[in-house]
């Protein structure tokens, strides 16, 4: 069977000839009409379509939405706050990048629809600082929404109020973690906050409640705005509503984003029909299937997974359907939706090391397992590629991992550990090898990763 | 401090978008560095006054964002993505292809000032990679043929500048 079509519904007009980035191409196209819509009706309605809808986040836990929306503190008589979490920085993900620079007005138009149903009077989008583009496009659409009555001082003439400003990061991960970039928005290190007690929904920016969510999260919140929470939970399956952007990147013929309806594609048609296989004379090896933290795959495996009726089923990598719940299963996660493939020309130690250069790097240094960890698995990993492995070096890497995991102020211990775990869990055999092969003198042929 | 009369109107302008002046510290260091080229001592006090808070509060922000740099860089930056679908596809080696370029190391100025040639982590355009920013725009598919043409540019842009700055 081949694969399902893709259903673009966040990406309806990315990349489409003739579709610009500003208002009034967007209005030609229908926009703003479901805000106009949706404030004529209570907002507490707005909520409840959102939670019917199952809509889970885009930026990486798969958290409902609703969920999220029900527990924001309105009785504490403060302000509450909206933020946009434009910080795009899970390596392997890049489709927020596509909505703010080709069509911003439909995320401003999903902000917007979300304050009105939350009561938020000010909202921010928290930008990374390497997408001073999209900053500056934003800027530019917030101010022509403005002007329209879109947003700012009376949205649609109904004396309602909601400002939005954009504000740009400064190159650290760690802002995209809710909690840093809270800290970060304050005009602070991005030092996450221990939660409890600094859950957003009570005590966020400013001590306020605070709403955070992903660019394409309130995209679909736009979207289910439109058509009802009913008919978005019919898209995807079960408990994994609607559609996902998929990032794939690495060693396919075809990298790219594509937009499909959760769980109706599996992770091989997706590699091999979608993104045209390996490239020529190579084979798949493995698959990070959400973003970098996510636990590695290697092909080849299998998950004994159980079904509903108690019975189990077998399933090979390539039949994971690409929805949050059988990737948990598997034992990894759709996280962020960045698929990274590599295949047989990659030596493992080498990618791990690269990641962990990663993670050393971005480790905010708050907590002594994280700090300490991500930089001695860095220079484990470094080591074994440059200057020679020990047979031991799997066993220690393991060790350092499984100390941090679980002893952490925030899940950037988790997203540290996981590739260190998983590699070396899967492809212990290259980890052990590694300390029979002399550190390699690269061919000139040869891709570093390290 | 001396900043361009715009760039102080765009400060003053952005304080206003925060309930809490201290909120505006980012957006002030960028403002100051895109004006500046670089966060001087006397910028972070300058801040500080502006917003209220101690030196220390400024600097310790300055100190951790990635982004921001205390001493000035060359004339053109160019960042290339280390991370790894970038570097499965051979950004190390377009990386390695712009330092000889210009004759310079990783993180360095270049002899003649003109460059700064950087590794950066992950741009969130891995599906494009090897990606590189020049100043502040993307380029794509950046193989080493790609990133001798691109040095190439820069070079003839330098000098076009040195020509018009010495006429
Ligand atoms: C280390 C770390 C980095 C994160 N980076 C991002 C990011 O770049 N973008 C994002 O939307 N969420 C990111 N998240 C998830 C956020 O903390 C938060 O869960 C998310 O913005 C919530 O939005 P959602 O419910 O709409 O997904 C990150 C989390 C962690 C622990
Ligand atoms: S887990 Fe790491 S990134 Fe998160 S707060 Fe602790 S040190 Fe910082
Ligand atoms: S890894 Fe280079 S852009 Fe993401």
């Amino acid at each position: 069977m081949p694969a399902a079509a893709q259903r673009r519904i966040i990406f309806a007009h990315i990349d489409e000839p003739g579709y610009t980035n500003d208002l009034a191409c967007y209005l030609q196209h229908g926009g703003y009409a479901v805000l106009r819509r949706s404030m004529a009706r209570p907002p507490a309605e707005l909520i409840d379509e959102v939670k019917k809808s199952g809509l889970r986040g885009r930026g990486g836990a798969g958290f409902p939405c609703g969920v999220k929306w029900s527990l924001v503190d309105r009785k504490s008589g403060k302000p509450i706050y909206l933020i946009v979490n434009a910080d795009e920085s899970e390596p392997g993900t890049f489709k927020d990048r596509y909505i703010i620079h080709q069509d911003p007005h439909q995320l401003i138009e999903g902000v917007m629809i979300s304050c009105f149903a939350n009561n938020v009077k000010q909202a921010y989008i928290y930008i990374r600082g390497e997408f001073p583009e999209g900053a500056r496009i934003l800027e530019r659409a917030i101010a022509e929404a403005r002007a329209a009555g879109f947003c700012g001082p009376n949205v649609l003439g109904t004396g309602y109020a909601c400002e939005i400003y954009v504000h740009r990061g400064a190159g650290a991960y760690i802002c995209g973690e809710e909690t840093g970039l809270i800290e970060s928005l304050e005009g602070k290190r991005p030092y996450p906050r221990i939660k409890p007690p600094f859950f957003p929904a009570v005590l966020g920016l400013y001590q306020c409640p605070t709403i955070v969510n992903n660019v394409e999260t309130l995209c679909h919140v736009k979207y289910i705005a439109d058509v009802g929470g009913d008919a978005y939970a019919k898209i995807g399956t079960p408990n994994n509503t609607g559609t996902r952007l998929l990032c794939v990147s690495g060693h396919v013929q075809k990298p790219g984003y594509y937009e499909y309806e959760v769980g109706k594609i599996t992770l091989g048609e997706l590699l091999y029909e979608v993104c045209g296989g390996p490239l020529p004379g190579r084979k798949f090896k493995a698959i990070i299937p959400g973003g970098s933290s996510a636990k590695i795959l290697r092909m080849g495996e299998t998950f004994a997974l159980k079904n509903k009726d108690g019975t189990t089923r077998q399933l090979a990598v390539e039949d994971i359907p690409m929805d949050f719940d059988t990737l948990a299963a598997c034992g990894t996660m759709g996280g962020s939706g960045g698929v990274i493939v590599m295949d047989d020309s990659v030596n493992m130690v080498e990618a791990l090391a690269n990641l962990n250069a990663f993670y050393a790097h971005e480790s905010c240094g708050q907590c002594t397992p994280c700090r300490e960890g991500s930089l001695w698995m860095k220079k484990i990993t470094t080591r074994m590629v440059h200057a020679g492995a020990r047979s031991e070096d799997g066993a220690l890497l393991k060790s350092v991992a499984d100390q941090i995991a679980g002893r952490t102020i925030c899940a950037f211990g988790e997203a540290c550990a996981w590739p260190t775990q998983s590699f070396v869990a899967k492809f212990g055999d290259e980890f052990k090898g590694a300390a029979e092969t002399k550190p390699s003198t690269k061919s000139d042929h040869a891709i570093e990763l390290v | 401090m001396n900043l361009q009369p715009a760039t102080l109107q765009k400060i003053d302008e952005v304080i206003t978008h925060y309930p809490v002046k201290r909120s505006a510290t980012l957006p002030l260091l960028h403002l100051i560095q895109e004006d500046a080229g670089h966060i001087s001592d006397a910028a972070i006090e300058w801040v500080a006054a502006k917003l209220e808070l101690q030196p220390i509060n400024v600097y310790e922000v300055v100190t951790f964002y990635p982004m921001f740099r205390r001493q000035p860089i060359g004339r053109r930056h160019v960042k290339v993505c280390r991370t790894l679908s970038c570097a499965l596809l051979g950004g190390y080696k377009t990386c390695a292809t712009f330092e000889a370029e210009f004759n310079t190391h990783r993180g360095e100025v270049s002899p003649d000032g003109e460059v700064t040639v950087e590794f950066v982590e992950c741009l969130a355009s891995c599906g494009t990679a090897p990606v590189v920013m020049i100043d502040d725009t993307l380029h794509e598919k950046v193989d080493c043929a790609r990133a001798k043409a691109l040095a190439a540019q820069i070079k003839a842009e330098a000098k076009q500048n040195n020509v018009a700055s010495s006429g």
